[in-house]
């Protein structure tokens, strides 16, 4: 019945029963957040190696935090003043972490796959704390734990993601997650974030639908998503800041057109007054913090089940179950 | 490698009876049951503990608190166990900070899910006493960890298993004494 993890590369290729699987073994850690004493010897002389390639301030405390309660050790490479500045290669530098001897690597990489290609070319078990464009598996996992918690239940929900889509390896995950246990999805932001393609990520037989206006989005939702805009990306084809809030933004107004318990979910960092408004991002129907906190438990329950079974039993190479 | 059963070693009756003369050693070695409460180690120490806490009911007509704690996390062995134990929610519903509590498990062997417990008990707060009941208590300690309420204490070879069947779990009722033969 358990299932063995080898990698967490992306949610795409779990079942449904797997990722229950992962949500359950994560209560016992959100027990642990409320423990006086949050600190456990369950990992003591295991090493996890984070190797974030890519700037990161939250999932890289939250996975270090995580690592800290489960008593495990950690070493650290930042891309600010990792040698991938001096120009050694991707596999190099994994390698050389590798040679350290930890026992697992959490990794986040601006370049879609590489936690794959280095899950490939390692005999270590890969962590994926976010790739480009393509998975950010814990952040699925943190929201389905929040959204479960609150509802009960993730069958036939009606989610609403908002924002950047394209670009959102968020959005992704959520998808493939939320798709699997038959919700009904949509998807609204500015037509060049929505592309037609990303309908293709649901699995066969979950409705993922595409809106342009918002208030036909929000109709009905039980829980809207809403991702960051990247200032960056409104230069891409013109689309002013002020147009972005005026068409877009979450308010209260609209979030009346949503069911009346609805919740309201942000990845962070959220951007009040960008793409929600400061009095829906502190309402009663946001989740925001929750998340955070599920990340803690999410992310210790994954390091706990793939460090512990690498030590346990000989490791298989996928994700497959026993 | 087979497994089995040499003798059975209590009925359903007997565990019945041992469960309530626990009870009554409890209430009366503690003064009553006042600050008193139950911890449950997972699985079997689980109905045990809200057996005897319901005995306790007929003798002194008081609710006793009971919790149930999961050890997986504590334990000192998880690379050595071949399957990964899956993990479970503990369930401990009052504060422990100046408790009275005895922990309540099936079969008392190495002592090292009792000192696992008490490092899970710890991280909860500070009690102001702990004591152990457990249903067998069968020898073989690698841990200076006792008992200070015993069902019943049985001579065992380290070849031998202790199975403490319950109705909650198991479907059926009684303790049996099994053997690995190679």
């Amino acid at each position: 019945m358990p299932f063995r993890f080898g990698h967490m590369l992306g949610i795409e290729p779990l079942s449904a029963e797997e990722i229950l699987f992962l949500l359950d073994q994560s209560k016992p850690f959100q027990e642990i957040q409320r423990h006086p004493l949050k600190k456990l010897a369950t990992l003591r002389g295991k090493t996890v190696a984070l190797a974030f390639f890519e700037p990161s301030t939250r999932t890289r405390i939250s996975f270090a935090t995580a690592a800290a309660r489960l008593g495990a050790d950690q070493m650290n490479l930042q891309a600010e003043s990792s040698s991938l500045k001096k120009g050694e290669s991707l596999l190099d530098t994994v390698r050389t972490l590798d040679a350290m001897k930890p026992d697992c690597i959490v990794m986040r990489h601006s370049s879609s796959g590489a936690p794959d290609f280095v899950s490939r070319n390692l005999p270590l078990p890969v962590i994926n704390a976010g790739d480009g464009t393509h998975e950010h598996p814990t952040q699925a996992l943190l929201d389905a734990l929040t959204i479960r918690d609150r509802r009960g239940t993730l069958d036939g929900l009606n989610v609403t993601i908002l924002g950047d889509i394209l670009h959102s390896r968020v959005a992704r995950s959520n998808i493939h997650l939320l798709s699997k246990f038959g919700c009904h999805i949509t998807l609204c932001g500015p037509p060049m974030w929505v592309p037609r393609e990303i309908e293709c990520l649901a699995t066969a037989g979950s409705a993922v639908r595409r809106v342009t206006r918002i208030n036909e989005a929000l109709e009905n939702a039980d829980v809207v998503m809403t991702l960051r805009v990247q200032q960056e990306r409104l230069h891409e084809p013109a689309l002013s800041i002020d147009e972005y809030i005026l068409q877009y933004q979450l308010t209260p107004e609209r979030l009346r057109l949503a069911k009346p318990d609805a919740l309201v979910m942000h990845p962070g960092p959220m951007v009040r007054g960008l793409e929600i408004d400061p009095a829906v991002a502190d309402g009663p129907q946001s989740c925001v913090l929750e998340q955070v906190t599920n990340g803690l438990a999410v992310r210790m329950a994954l390091l706990f089940l793939i460090i512990g079974a690498e030590t346990s039993s000989e490791r298989d190479s996928s994700h497959a179950a026993d | 490698m087979r497994i089995v059963e040499k003798t059975q070693l209590m009925t359903a009756t007997e565990i019945d009876r041992t469960v309530q003369r626990l009870a009554h050693e409890i209430v009366e070695k503690s003064g009553g049951t006042s600050n008193l409460a139950l911890i449950g180690i997972r699985r079997r120490g689980v109905p045990l503990a809200k057996r005897i806490a319901q005995a306790m009911r007929g003798i002194d007509g008081v609710d006793v608190p009971v919790g149930i704690l999961d050890i997986t996390l504590y334990r000192d062995d998880l690379s050595k166990v071949a399957a990964q134990p899956v993990l479970q929610s503990s369930d401990i519903p009052f504060t422990v900070d100046d408790k009275d509590l005895v922990l309540v498990d099936d079969v008392l062997y190495t002592g090292r899910t009792i000192r696992a417990a008490m490092n899970g008990l710890f991280d909860l707060g500070r009690p102001k006493r702990v004591r152990l009941c457990v249903l067998i208590e069968r020898g073989h300690r690698e841990l200076p960890i006792e008992a200070s309420f015993i069902g019943r204490g049985v001579q065992t070879s380290d070849t031998e298993i202790i199975e403490v069947r319950l109705n909650e779990i198991d479907q059926e009722e009684r303790v049996v004494l099994v053997e690995r033969v190679p």
